[in-house]
């Protein structure tokens, strides 16, 4: 990694070890996030994109140096990591189906008021619903909480592990369009198989494999390039199936 | 006609008693997953303490009562809340240990209060008025079981009102459903862990008072014996819901009641039988939902 990209990194991970119910499924990962714009975390299945978020906000036991904006957070337990300000949206939502819409944005409020305008203003159809159950939304609605929730505070970080699984295209354009709008403030590292979100939204990217990174650089390069084929098994150029 | 409304509101009474002690148990499996097999042990040390200290300041009367009933509560918050931050929080996660360690506790504690107390039951008095009984549509009820139902009902709606109403409410709701993720929210749970201990100890130490009156006496064993029944209604109400719980206490209760009187005192075998038949059709309980730890 060149040393400008040191100095314009907001999160920067060395010797990244981490592991599931005693196997190993993150070995040695080390890369740096850019503090601006979307930084995509790219790999085939099962390759531990998601186990990576996770040993980052220490929901999963970790070792290595990880380092948000100059301090090392590696020794913090999770809830002081994201107090810390970053922000997850984790891979299949997981909002609270029993609490509303209203009760989910509250119980992520961690000052007095929170983000309410920037939420309203980003996802208005989450408003109508305030009082509805979160677990009877759409997967689409209930990922526009699990977004909305991250941004009720202000984030230093966003972590973002696949934000468009398994929704309808044009909700999958709503919620690349709410992305966008929110890198422009908040850098994001991005789980995304989606290869057509990935070029809208990504510069640079990061790519897994069996554990481990085996590739870094600008997002257009890589999905111009073989490399594509290579780790991800599909054809360069081509949108993601 | 007058037979059946008796073991219905008597049944109801004792069922107040179980939701008093599952009502705890439900939540503190539900949000942290520990089975907490000191929890009778909080009931019974608010027994002896609440008897205690009722009789040094009036014996047998309702002010005597009160007073017992708030030493009971101020006695099991104290003793969960103490248990939680001493013994369980060490152990975050390690759940075998968990349920070690409270066994162990609820063990050493009954042997504790057999040598303070004695190992007999020791007669309590009450106030009159709860010896004696009413006359509802033919069928004589025992007056304390109105206390039962009362204390039971109150402790339900403060209960429910703390968890609609209030941030660790919401935050206590949503580790139930889904704990990491209220930590990745940036919430640090352990407070709420606390919190739910204290509460289901309060509620257990209000039940070893009422328990006292119930059975007329205090017995360094009574926690213990309540605690079964209490497990058994938590599972049948599903762990972690508190509705369930209330409804399952009132359930088990009549049922046993009505065994014992119909089917010639097999209310513990009908218990067990009701237990297994929920087991088998829904096994999560009758509210109970799957959970994420
Ligand atoms: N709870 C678990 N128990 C056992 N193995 C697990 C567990 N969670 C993850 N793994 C394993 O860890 C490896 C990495 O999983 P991870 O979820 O990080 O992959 P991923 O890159 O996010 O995959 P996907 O693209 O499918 O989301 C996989 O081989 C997976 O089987
Ligand atoms: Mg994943």
């Amino acid at each position: 990694m060149s040393e400008q990209q040191q100095d314009t990194a907001v999160l920067s991970v060395r010797g990244l070890f981490a592991s599931v119910a005693g196997q190993q499924v993150v070995e040695d990962v080390s890369f740096t996030v850019a503090d601006t714009g979307v930084t995509a975390l790219l790999g085939r299945n099962g390759v531990g994109k998601t186990s990576t978020i996770k040993a980052l906000l220490g929901i999963i036991d970790r070792t290595g140096e990880i380092t948000y904006r100059g301090s090392s957070i590696d020794k913090l337990p999770t809830h002081r990591v994201v107090q810390r300000g970053i922000g997850y949206v984790p891979e299949d939502r997981e909002v609270f189906g029993s609490l509303t819409v209203e009760e989910n944005l509250r119980l992520a409020i961690l000052g007095d008021s929170g983000n309410r305008e920037t939420v309203d203003r980003l996802f208005p159809e989450l408003r109508q619903r305030a009082k509805q159950q979160a677990g009877t939304l759409s997967g689409g609605q209930q990922q526009m909480v699990a977004l909305a929730r991250v941004l009720m505070e202000q984030r230093g970080l966003l972590l973002v592990d696949e934000p468009t699984k398994g929704l309808a295209p044009r909700i999958v354009t709503e919620v690349t369009e709410a992305l966008k709008a929110v890198a422009e403030k908040t850098p994001v590292l991005l789980v995304e198989q989606n290869l057509q979100v990935v070029r809208d939204l990504a510069h640079s990217v990061i790519v897994l494999s069996g554990g481990r990174v085996v590739h870094t650089g600008d997002a257009r390069e890589f999905l111009d390039s073989d490399l594509v084929h290579r780790y991800l098994g599909v054809t360069a150029g081509k949108d993601d199936a | 006609m007058s037979t059946i409304l008796l073991l219905l509101i008597t049944g109801v009474g004792l069922g107040a008693l179980y939701f008093l002690v599952a009502s705890g148990l439900s939540l503190i499996y539900g949000l942290m997953g520990v089975l907490n097999f000191a929890h009778g042990s909080f009931l019974t040390l608010a027994g002896f303490l609440g008897w205690e200290v009722g009789r040094r300041v009036s014996d047998g009367t309702w002010a005597g009562l009160l007073i017992g009933m708030l030493v009971g509560i101020a006695t099991g918050a104290i003793a969960a809340a103490i248990t939680e931050l001493v013994f369980i929080r060490k152990l975050y996660n390690r759940h075998i240990e968990q349920v070690l360690v409270t066994v162990g506790l609820g063990l050493a504690t009954v042997a504790l209060f057999e040598g303070i107390w004695g190992s007999d039951p020791i007669r309590i008095a009450k106030p009159a008025w709860l010896g004696q009984t009413t006359n509802i549509l033919g069928a004589n009820i025992p007056n304390d079981r109105w206390l039962l139902i009362g204390c039971a009902a109150l402790v339900l709606g403060l209960i429910v009102l703390f968890l609609k109403k209030t941030k660790y409410g919401l935050i206590i709701r949503a580790g139930v459903e889904n704990r990491t993720m209220v930590t990745a929210l940036g919430i640090d749970v352990r407070r709420a862990f606390t919190i739910v201990f204290a509460i289901g100890g309060a509620a257990a130490g209000l039940g070893g008072v009422l328990a006292s009156v119930y059975y007329g006496q205090v017995a360094a064993h009574q926690g213990t014996s309540l605690l079964i029944y209490a497990f058994i209604v938590t599972v049948i109400g599903g762990l972690g819901s508190l509705s369930g719980a209330a409804i399952a206490a009132v359930l088990v209760a009549v049922i046993q009641q009505f065994a014992n009187f119909y089917l010639g005192g097999t209310g513990d075998l009908a218990v067990v039988l009701a237990l297994a038949a929920v087991l088998l059709v829904k096994p999560t309980g009758l509210l109970g939902k799957k959970t994420t730890h």
